[in-house]
């Protein structure tokens, strides 16, 4: 059964410095409230897998939590850069950021992978593509079946899942609604989870076919009200496109993105951020 | 009695009347999502837009900044999974059109969004593959539009992130499963498909007003042009106020909030 905590709590008991995380959220739900919580507690050489890194890890990149990143899309969705993640790869600022670039088909079929507990994914993928000559994980099979040739990727397995989602219910399930990404993927493929909602209620409204992860398959559970913000959660608040474009400005510079950060990270406690 | 209309107005124009009403097509972000929205809110109202953050059939009112605005997921018919996107609908085989932007674009369509110079000491870092290289290679066909210039047409891409036809344009050849690859890319100054043979890209037609030097100009290969060059059609009164007004939109509903 999944255990309520704090969210502080749950990111102090549950990741730890040489961690490799997961926080996913397909540019809805993005667990930022979690994000923000990792940059506070200081965590360290984190191995951070995401398909789009988007502001939330351009910020814990920058601010020193990553020492290896995973991912198949790395840019601010409709805006441009991302600033810091362009900063530590090209000038290895705050520290080296070792990257591993794949192709969201790929990325997907490697969580869902993890997830049936597969050590590898199969895919018609990569054709012709220069990506397999700077990703040694990209291989290619021939199937067994029709000699077709196929690439290979191998599972993701992270050591923790962070997801946020709409809400739970008193036992701990829930409930995630709109674009539900690779989430339930991540937390299953994951060896611990930790999932932060909106509000906790008495009853979830899913329909009989929702995206419902149940209690017995998430490690903790915090509340964090407006938890994926600027990113949104449908049905409670929207994305803010305004603060998107304008973490062009904050994240080009180095001093400017520090002072963001002490503001608005640094000198609020998981409460605060929350609010 | 000509209309007033700007380049990129001109090429979004061209890139929608690409698409027609029974096309399923999978939309990349930016000018691409431009074209499809406009196409479906004139001549194509049935065409069916796909997303990959997994909106099916969306018909958004404003066009998104990122590929997973809300407004993608409450206007489509259904929202899946990530991999359930990329598995069932694009590799399984459901998608008639890819419809990409790209950073860089080479004589034979390959596209680089990875990176500028060399990939362990990259002059300039780009957002990467995402999407594109299965898309490019899972839709039964694949259309690019991108702004013509010297720095992002070049005669070899740095970096093949997505196929068009390879560095010797030979890249699809004998390979089973795969699409057609690029048919046609739509630039603010012309239209350019592959040759038949080659596959290397030809203009085929110049917008109003663009001459062969402009193109040859902002070109970063010797560029050829087809032996029938055509003169593309004006936009219409219709197609210019439609995409006026979406982009009008758009813009008050990003910054507004």
């Amino acid at each position: 059964m999944a255990e309520f905590l704090s969210l502080q709590d749950a990111v102090s008991r549950y990741i730890s410095n040489g961690d490799t995380v997961a926080m996913e959220g397909f540019t809805h739900l993005i667990p930022f409230a979690a994000g923000h919580e990792i940059i506070r507690q200081e965590k360290r050489d984190l191995t951070l897998i995401r398909m789009t890194p988007d502001l939330i890890y351009d910020q814990m990149i920058g601010a020193g939590c990553a020492k290896k990143l995973i991912f198949s899309w790395g840019g601010n969705p409709g805006v441009g850069s991302l600033h810091r993640l362009r900063d530590a790869v090209e000038k290895g600022w705050p520290n080296k950021l070792e990257i591993l670039e794949h192709s969201h088909a790929a990325m997907a079929n490697a969580y869902e992978a993890g997830a049936a507990g597969l050590p590898l994914a199969v895919l018609r993928g990569y054709v012709g593509s220069d990506l397999p000559k700077v990703n040694d994980q990209i291989k290619f099979i021939e199937c067994p079946f029709t000699g077709e040739r196929l690439a290979a990727v191998p599972s993701v397995r992270p050591d923790v899942a962070v997801i946020h989602a709409q809400r739970a219910d008193r036992k701990g399930n829930v409930l995630v609604e709109g674009i539900i990404g690779i989430q339930k993927e991540a937390v299953l493929a994951a060896k611990r989870s930790i999932v932060t909602v909106e509000e906790i209620v008495d009853d979830l409204g899913a329909s009989v076919n929702a995206c419902v992860i149940p209690s017995w398959a998430i490690t903790a559970i915090a509340v964090a009200p407006r938890g994926s913000r600027p990113s949104y959660a449908l049905g409670y608040y929207d994305r803010d496109n305004a603060f998107y474009q304008e973490w062009d400005g904050i994240a080009r510079d180095r001093e400017t993105f520090q002072a963001w950060l002490k503001e608005n990270v640094f000198e609020k406690t998981a409460e605060e951020g929350a609010a | 009695m000509s209309l007033e209309f700007t380049s990129s107005e001109m090429m979004s124009i061209t890139a929608a009347r690409a698409l027609n009403n029974d096309m399923t097509c999978f939309v990349g972000i930016g000018l691409p999502s431009e074209a499809a929205n406009l196409a479906r809110l004139t001549h194509a109202p049935d065409i069916t837009l796909i997303y990959e953050s997994g909106t099916l059939q969306t018909r958004p009112d404003v066009l998104p900044l990122s590929i997973g605005d809300g407004e993608l997921c409450e206007s489509a018919l259904t929202t899946v999974s990530v991999p359930e996107m990329f598995r069932y609908w694009l590799q399984g085989g459901h998608i008639s059109v890819g419809f990409l932007g790209t950073a860089q674009i080479d004589r034979f369509a390959n596209l680089n969004t990875t990176l500028i110079g060399d990939y362990r000491e990259p002059k300039v870092r780009l957002p990467g593959g995402g999407g594109a290289p299965e898309i490019a290679t899972n839709a039964k066909e694949v259309f690019i539009t991108v702004k013509h210039s010297k720095r992002t047409f070049v005669k070899d891409v740095d970096f093949v992130t997505t196929v068009g036809f390879g560095r010797d344009g030979k890249a699809r050849d004998n390979v089973p499963n795969i699409g057609k690859g690029p048919t046609v890319v739509i630039t603010d100054l012309c239209i350019l498909k592959p040759d038949p043979e080659t596959k290397e890209l030809v203009v085929t037609s110049l917008h109003p007003g663009v001459t062969r030097d402009d193109v040859i100009e902002a070109t970063g290969w010797e560029i050829r042009f087809a032996d029938q060059l055509d003169t593309t059609p004006e936009p219409t009164a219709q197609e210019l106020e439609v995409l006026r007004d979406l982009k009008a939109r758009t813009k008050a509903h990003h910054s507004g909030q």
